[in-house]
């Protein structure tokens, strides 16, 4: 078996019994991305002390194997989505306006990562800014999926999500607003967490819209997204919106925990909406009753239809992004405003237009009182309900191009996504099904920082079942 | 000028006054004096420091870096706040203000909205007028440009040293009237604020600046609104405001309302001058800061502000007044130095052992007769030696100096000054030329 085929946890094992080294390990994924990053477009940037960086985890592991006590991901390579700084590598959250930017300082979650001794190999493809659900908007092309190449992998942490889908990497980071972890994840057939609002530092993300971004992991495994996010999760001093809560992720716990007895879990009939592919439905509820067989007691519930946060989350983050985007001045970074593109400059008009004086009140304010509408609906749910499931994406993966017909394209597959990122919830996208061939994924959802229940019940479906495990052909 | 003429130029004065009232407002900003900025860790001192030197992520505004609030800044402010009797807002937040400037990287300035720490304030001014205080709020300062000439090239620099600096805005109801009052406004404020500690207020370093609002009103007159801006002493705005009252007098008195636009002020000509237009009014496109939690506090935090509050000059003033019997004038006076407040409270119970009124002390204090950096008692010894000069000497003077003594009762008044000089030998210089003048001429008029 290829290494580069690992979970973390096969991986870790590997490693720790000596099977082989971090520098195999990272030399094999380095060869599956020279070998398919031509086609799916995945990374950006390489990591040119990968090499280095692997070679000093396996001085640590001959020192001593206590060392993977103290270095949680010890020899494991990754990939970083481009929106996070790492000092002294390029970083562009692909766009051209940071076309050379080398960052001074590094985002907390990339230094968490370092500091468990993870291998970064390198960064990978999104949707400029972070705008879009497709890695489409890219100003450096598309990424491609892995599953069928004339598809899209999601976005906008695409190329995240197909890397770990085509093992170029053991796992990614990704970073959601709405949808951008939990969608490519799957899309691409992968596992996907988006932790909850503040559970997982911002700083040194490169903003998209501040009230909603969420770095997450993007992995084989449920488990192994538990791996990751116990390291990248906790307060840090410097994201005033990171909860000071201690995090109670413990990866180890989810293999005795896997009856799921007693567990509430309700299906909003809301969410399964009028765009819904019948083919996915019928998976996504499959799943479901998957869960009921292993304990899960089922409740049909009702929640505000989804398309309401359409309007919601697109108001609040275009108001975002039109703040957050005016740093880039073209005084200091190299590049002038001229090299955004069409999608940022697009939402930095609409979100001028959102905040301005006469016009705050009718879309921005409104907009937040429905946040709050949509807060207290779920508050009011979880009172009697542990957790909430149902589909993550309306349908497969569609083709490249079909993000240019529709300018609200992102806002529209993402529509599932949107209620729990605006409400600041956690929410695990994994593996179903396949209609022709893509991926379909199932969606569980927990109330603030439940991240543990979540992925609890989640790690019980994969035991249960083997749609994780399913290669891309042509990647296999 | 013939009396007739001057009393017609007065009554003229007069029915303007009453024609066309003066309606000013101002905005204070005040640098805190912190240990670090604002929202990062960076010292927040810069005045005369290498430029670049304390910056990080946050303060260059760099991407993905956020602010995070400091907690002793929202204190100080706070406690500026209740000072002023200001209200607390229990919900609080910080808002984005938006608007392009090279020296505000982030494109936006972390600022206060529509929920500031505190609003609905007063301040009595000495004639127990109240000025009403609109609001006390806490943002960052911007970077500084320096515009310079380098190889022959006119260039613009930037020194981010400032930016983030924590930076209190203290704004006014429109309800002063003239020139004085806000200079007596701006003291007071200045005082409140040193005897928390909080700032300098040291306008030639930029921890006190001024902004003015001024116009005139009355029966059929247009609003409008005139802000005079970059006015570095309380004197200057007092100038600014009077010339302001006298040009938009003129302008009304044509039948133009003034424009409404943004003056310098030129201290030289003491004249202002037009530097921009508005308009309309800018769009900031505020919205509520979503990088910082919004602040909620409770009474009992309140409660701990206002237990921190030191004495304020209006009580100082109230209790040298009323338990040490010191003019109110004398009382402020003493009052709006701290280090003479305190040496005169020290000093109280020595200077009673020297039988010296507490009138007497303030006085010594005020005119400076005494180093606050010495000893209370040598300088009150110092002091009241002074006060006496024996008369042993006088006598002696006068009975060494037979000719001088009769010059000067001949009408030569001006050998004075020789007997006093002759006083201030014997004494080492100790005597108290006045007073020995005094003396001299006590006894030189018996004589007679």
């Amino acid at each position: 078996m290829n290494l580069n085929k690992l979970t973390i946890k096969q991986a870790l094992e590997g490693l720790k019994a000596k099977r082989f080294s971090s520098e195999e390990l990272t030399r094999a994924c380095l060869k599956q991305i020279n070998k398919t990053n031509k086609q799916l477009n995945s990374f950006l940037t390489l990591n040119p002390k990968a090499i280095d960086e692997a070679k000093t985890a396996d001085k640590r592991i001959a020192a001593s194997i206590k060392s993977f006590k103290k270095y949680p991901l010890l020899g494991i390579p990754y990939a970083l989505k481009d929106n996070f700084l790492t000092n002294g590598l390029r970083t562009t959250a692909s766009a051209k306006v940071l076309d050379n930017y080398i960052p001074q300082y590094s985002a907390t979650v990339y230094a968490r990562l370092k500091q468990s001794a993870a291998v970064l190999l390198g960064k990978t493809n999104m949707d400029a800014w972070a705008h879009g659900s497709s890695t489409e908007t890219s100003d450096y092309g598309t990424t491609r999926n892995p599953w069928n190449l004339n598809h899209t992998p999601g976005g906008s942490s695409g190329g995240s999500a197909a890397a770990v889908a085509a093992d170029q990497s053991i796992f990614a980071i990704g970073s959601e607003t709405a949808g951008s972890v939990r969608g490519p994840a799957c899309w691409c057939g992968v596992t996907g967490l988006k932790p909850t609002y503040g559970r997982v530092s911002r700083y040194g993300v490169i903003a998209m819209a501040s009230s909603t971004d969420s770095p997450g992991p993007i992995t084989k495994t449920v488990y192994d997204a538990a791996l990751v996010t116990q390291v990248i999760a906790g307060h840090d001093p410097f994201d005033a919106t990171t909860s000071q809560k201690p995090v109670d992720i413990k990866p180890q716990a989810l293999s005795s925990q896997t009856n799921l007895k007693g567990i509430k879990i309700g299906l909003p009939q809301e969410y399964l909406v009028k765009e819904m592919d019948p083919k996915a439905k019928k998976l996504v509820l499959q799943a479901i009753d998957k869960l009921q067989q292993l304990g899960c007691q089922l409740e049909k519930i009702s929640l505000l239809d989804p398309h309401y946060s359409i309007g919601v989350y697109t108001i609040i983050q275009r108001s975002e992004v039109s703040s957050n985007l005016a740093r880039y001045d073209g005084i200091r970074y190299g590049n002038s405003r001229s090299h955004f593109n069409y999608e940022a400059k697009n939402r930095v008009m609409l979100g001028t237009y959102t905040l301005s004086t006469g016009y705050y009140d009718q879309y921005y304010n409104k907009a937040q009182k429905v946040r709050t509408l949509i807060i207290n609906q779920f508050n009011q749910v979880f009172k009697n309900l542990d957790l909430i499931v149902g589909p993550i994406m309306p349908g497969p993966a569609l083709k490249v191009g079909a993000s240019q017909a529709s300018p609200m394209f992102g806002e529209l597959v993402d529509m599932l996504a949107e209620p729990s990122s605006i409400a600041g919830l956690t929410g695990l996208s994994l593996p179903c099904g396949f209609v022709n061939h893509l991926p379909v994924g199932l969606q569980i959802t927990g109330p603030q920082f439940a991240e543990q229940k979540v992925l609890q019940i989640g790690h019980a479906y994969q035991q249960a079942t083997d749609w994780h495990t399913k290669k891309p052909p042509a990647y296999d | 000028m013939p009396i007739n003429k001057l009393l017609i130029g007065t009554q003229k004065n007069h029915q303007l006054m009453t024609k066309y009232k003066p309606i000013i407002g101002m905005e204070v900003h005040v640098g805190l004096k912190t240990k670090s900025k604002m929202f990062c860790g960076c010292p927040a001192h810069h005045f005369q420091v290498k430029p670049n030197t304390h910056t990080c992520p946050v303060c260059l505004g760099l991407p993905g870096a956020l602010p995070v609030a400091n907690k002793k800044a929202i204190d100080w402010t706070a406690m500026l706040a209740l000072a002023l009797h200001c209200t607390i807002n229990k919900h609080s937040r910080f808002d984005r203000k938006h608007y392009f400037y090279p020296d505000l990287p982030k494109g936006f300035q972390i600022s206060q909205y529509d929920q500031p720490l505190s609003q609905k304030g007063y301040l009595t001014l000495d004639s127990g007028k109240k000025i009403n205080i609109t609001r006390v709020h806490l943002e960052e300062d911007t970077a500084k440009l320096l515009h310079k000439t380098l190889k022959g090239k006119h260039v613009s620099l930037v020194d981010f040293n400032r930016s983030g600096v924590p930076l209190m805005e203290i704004v006014s109801e429109p309800d002063i009237s003239s020139g004085a009052e806000t200079k007596e406004y701006l003291k007071k404020i200045r005082d409140i604020i040193r005897a928390l500690k909080i700032s300098d207020c040291d306008m030639e370093k930029g921890s006190m600046r001024l902004e003015v609002n001024i116009s005139l009103t009355g029966s059929g007159i247009k609003p409008y609104k005139v802000e005079v801006k970059n006015l570095n002493s309380f004197r200057f705005v007092a100038q600014a405001i009077n010339y302001e009252i006298k040009r938009q007098t003129a302008l009304l008195q044509q039948g133009t309302t003034p424009r409404q636009e943004t003056r310098g002020y030129n201290p030289k000509l003491k004249k202002t001058f037009t530097q921009r237009f508005k308009e309309e009014a800018e769009d900031y496109r505020y919205f509520p800061e979503p990088d910082i939690p919004p602040m909620v506090f409770t009474d009992k935090d309140i409660a701990q502000w206002q237990s921190q509050l030191p004495e304020l000059p209006e009580a100082k003033v109230e209790k040298l007044a009323t338990q040490h019997q010191l003019p109110i004038v004398t009382a402020r006076l003493l009052v709006s130095k701290p280090a003479n407040y305190q040496y005169f409270l020290k000093s109280l119970s020595v200077a009673k052992k020297h039988k010296l009124t507490s009138q007497q002390l303030a006085n010594l204090i005020i005119n400076k007769k005494i180093n606050l950096t010495k000893k209370i008692s040598d300088e009150l010894q110092r002091q009241t030696q002074k006060q006496t000069v024996d008369p042993v000497i006088i006598k002696k003077v006068i009975s060494d100096n037979p000719d001088v003594v009769k010059k000067y009762q001949a009408g030569k008044i001006s050998v004075l000054g020789f007997l006093v000089g002759q006083v201030m030998k014997h004494t080492q210089g100790q005597a108290d030329p006045n007073l020995t003048q005094k003396l001299l001429l006590e006894k030189l008029a018996v004589k007679k």
